[in-house]
């Protein structure tokens, strides 16, 4: 039997860093499909020997999309090191206000810039028009809009962090400045315009699932488990909280689970053909325990939502599934806008706040051997485990990042939409933006970045055993 | 009139550097009446379709696509400009330099903590890129023209950069702009 194989290189729009690969058989019929994750960067090793104050601000380098969330979770296992299990209000305050401008500048970039062309035009619309300048051109008040919520978090992030890429802001036991009052009124200023934006950001995410709620039950679609941090009200917070998992009926597989002892309860497994590793939920085993993270998994596991518009959004969403887990791939952007209004809403409660400008930023404590510091990043549960020696030098480090834990769930999405829409037919460009589609529904980060601005260029080979090209088709 | 051809890449980034290309926020608007972008993450090209006057790269190389990914980028730009820390001189990345590639598979691969790998293979599958023993700069495979420091150069170095370049007009930087954390 010859086997048929086709490669969609890079899954990414820019080279190198993910690729689909789909094989057919005799008939045509799709029988595997694989997402690859092809880079391998070996921070957890080379990290090692480096002083642990500087780690905030090294390690956040691994991901320049949501460098925030790493320069946190790492800030948050060196507060455990330092001997520091509360901040001051002031540093506590900061911290969650760099956060909640990073999960708008993401969520916005993703929506806008990234998945907007797919659902305003179609998974299959013509190429030339399915990209943001597309949108542009045809909703130009919306690609504006998009731009200019991004520019707000980023610039909530340059005056928590010091800077809007890779900035400096927290560091253990604290953070290192506080929010002037010039600062904060600049912000005061723009926020109602903010809010109405994101308002209509969601009603559009809304109304896009609800409309194709036919299309969301079969595109992509698979029961899961999942996970996030959650408040120990029950509440949704990004910032800190303790783990809960829960199965596709929404019954809790364990709750309240203090993340210093997180490896009790995830594995990863290792799997020859990605450098992405499997992370499962150890009482369930590797062949199930897989689980989702992400906005959808956070709407699902939350009791509530602790600012008004967001939970009134939450309500909604949870009605379509009569209360139960949603499980549509396709949900997670009505999810991730739930979260960027709950974002705008805690960014105003945080301006009003006048702990901001407080004077006490940093704690000391105890020195410790070890800690873990957990946050809810844009894309999911974030870990990040440390072990200082007595010089104050890393000698082990465990990170798991938000995507990994997707890496099964992307996996199963793209099997099934190979399956589902390739098996037996004529394959062409649109048909194969449709496997992108339920990647992106994921807002994994390697691709994140590069669908900023369009689409992701395409090569597609058709090759044999031997490795003959059959057949190539190209995005261009 | 037809525009100037501009066409980015990110090798071993971490995209941050192209993060802050769209920090220029609604400047983009402008750019895209200056220039057209081709092979880029900005539009569908994923072969040069034209010849470039500027080639954008972000990151240093880690594995042979990144190899021949730049090599193309020579080919095809007129002027070809390292953005950023990692593509200069390989940057956080490159602190891996300093070990042997086995010890870093072992690490994530093995010994770590939450690591499940009964058989103990590490991934090796023919569709993962071959990694090279270091990570390399740009300039240590191909000759580049101009460099761009900052981790990343901040969105208004990227703009006055382009902006001088594509005018015709010499680059005067504020100190402002040339000053790094
Ligand atoms: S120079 Fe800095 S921002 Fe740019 S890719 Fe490298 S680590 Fe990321």
């Amino acid at each position: 039997m010859t086997a048929n194989k086709i490669t969609i290189e890079p899954v990414t729009r820019v080279e190198g860093h993910g690729k689909v690969t789909i094989h057919l058989d005799d008939n045509k019929q799709v029988t595997d499909a694989k997402l690859h994750i092809v880079e391998f960067r070996g921070f957890e090793r080379f990290i090692q020997g480096r002083p642990f104050w500087e780690v905030p601000v090294t390690i956040q380098r691994l991901c320049g999309i949501c460098p925030v969330s790493h320069h946190l979770a790492a800030a948050k296992a060196m507060d455990i090191i330092v001997g520091v299990d509360k901040l001051t209000p002031t540093a506590e305050k900061m911290r969650r206000l760099m956060h909640y401008g990073q999960m708008y500048q993401s969520h916005a970039l993703h929506f806008f810039h990234l998945c907007s062309p797919d659902l305003l035009f179609g998974f299959d619309a013509d190429v030339a028009i399915r990209n943001v300048v597309g949108v542009a051109a045809k909703y130009p008040e919306l690609a504006v809009q998009g731009v200019m919520m991004r520019k707000y978090g980023q610039e909530i992030i340059k005056a928590t962090a010091g800077k809007k890429i890779h900035g400096t802001g927290a560091i253990p036991g604290g953070i290192n400045k506080n929010l002037s009052i010039a600062e904060r009124d600049e912000f005061l200023k723009d926020l109602d315009q903010q809010m109405e934006w994101a308002k209509g950001a969601l009603k559009i995410a809304k109304d896009y699932t609800v409309e194709n709620i036919g299309l969301a039950k079969e595109f992509a679609n698979f029961e899961s488990s999942h996970l996030s941090l959650i408040r120990e009200d029950g509440a949704m917070d990004l910032y800190h909280g303790n783990l809960r998992a829960i199965d596709k009926d929404g019954n809790k597989i364990f709750d309240q689970v203090d993340y210093q002892g997180y490896h009790n309860y995830i594995a990863e497994e290792v799997r020859d053909w990605s450098y992405m590793k499997f992370p499962f939920i150890k009482s369930i085993g590797n062949e199930d325990g897989w689980y989702r993270v992400g906005p959808l998994s956070r709407v699902n596991t939350a009791d509530f939502i602790d600012t008004p518009m967001a939970e009134e959004a939450r309500k909604e969403f949870m009605a379509v599934t009569d209360g139960k887990p949603n499980n549509l791939t396709l949900a997670y952007h009505w999810a991730r806008m739930i979260e960027l209004l709950h974002s705008a809403e805690k960014i105003k409660e945080l301006l009003n706040d006048a702990d901001l400008q407080g004077e006490d930023l940093v704690v000391k404590g105890h020195r410790r051997e070890e800690g873990v510091g957990l946050i809810e990043a844009p894309r999911g549960t974030l870990f990040h485990h440390y072990k200082v020696n007595e010089d104050d030098q890393v000698t082990m480090c465990n990170l798991i990042v938000s995507t990994t834990s997707n890496n099964e769930p992307m996996n199963r999405a793209v099997a099934s939409v190979a399956k589902k829409y390739l098996s037996g037919v004529e394959i062409t460009e649109g048909l194969l933006n449709h496997v992108e589609v339920a990647i992106r529904a994921y807002d994994p980060c390697l691709s994140c970045a590069t669908h900023a601005l369009g689409r992701m260029p395409l090569e597609v080979s058709v090759i044999d055993d031997s490795g003959n090209v059959l057949d190539r088709k190209s995005t261009r | 009139m037809t525009k100037p051809k501009v066409a980015t890449t990110s090798l071993a980034g971490c995209f941050g550097c192209h993060m802050s290309i769209l920090d220029i926020d609604d400047r983009i608007l402008k750019l895209v009446e200056l220039i057209d972008f081709n092979k880029s993450p900005v539009t569908d090209i994923k072969k040069f379709s034209e010849r470039c006057l500027v080639g954008l790269v972000e990151g240093g190389c880690c594995n042979e696509e990144n190899v021949h990914v730049l090599q193309d980028f020579r080919k095809n730009c007129d002027v070809l400009i390292s953005v950023g820390d990692c593509a200069i001189m390989g940057g956080i990345p490159a602190m891996r330099n300093g070990i042997s590639l086995k010890e870093c598979f072992q690490e994530a691969y093995q010994d770590g903590v939450t690591v499940y790998n009964p058989s103990g293979k590490i991934p090796s599958d023919k569709e993962l890129p071959l990694l090279l023993d270091k990570v390399y700069p740009c300039s240590a495979i191909v000759k580049m023209d101009y460099h761009m420091p900052g981790c990343p150069p901040s969105a208004d170095t990227i703009w006055e950069t382009l902006v001088a370049l594509l005018t015709n007009k010499p680059l005067d930087l504020p100190y402002e702009l040339i000053k790094y954390d």
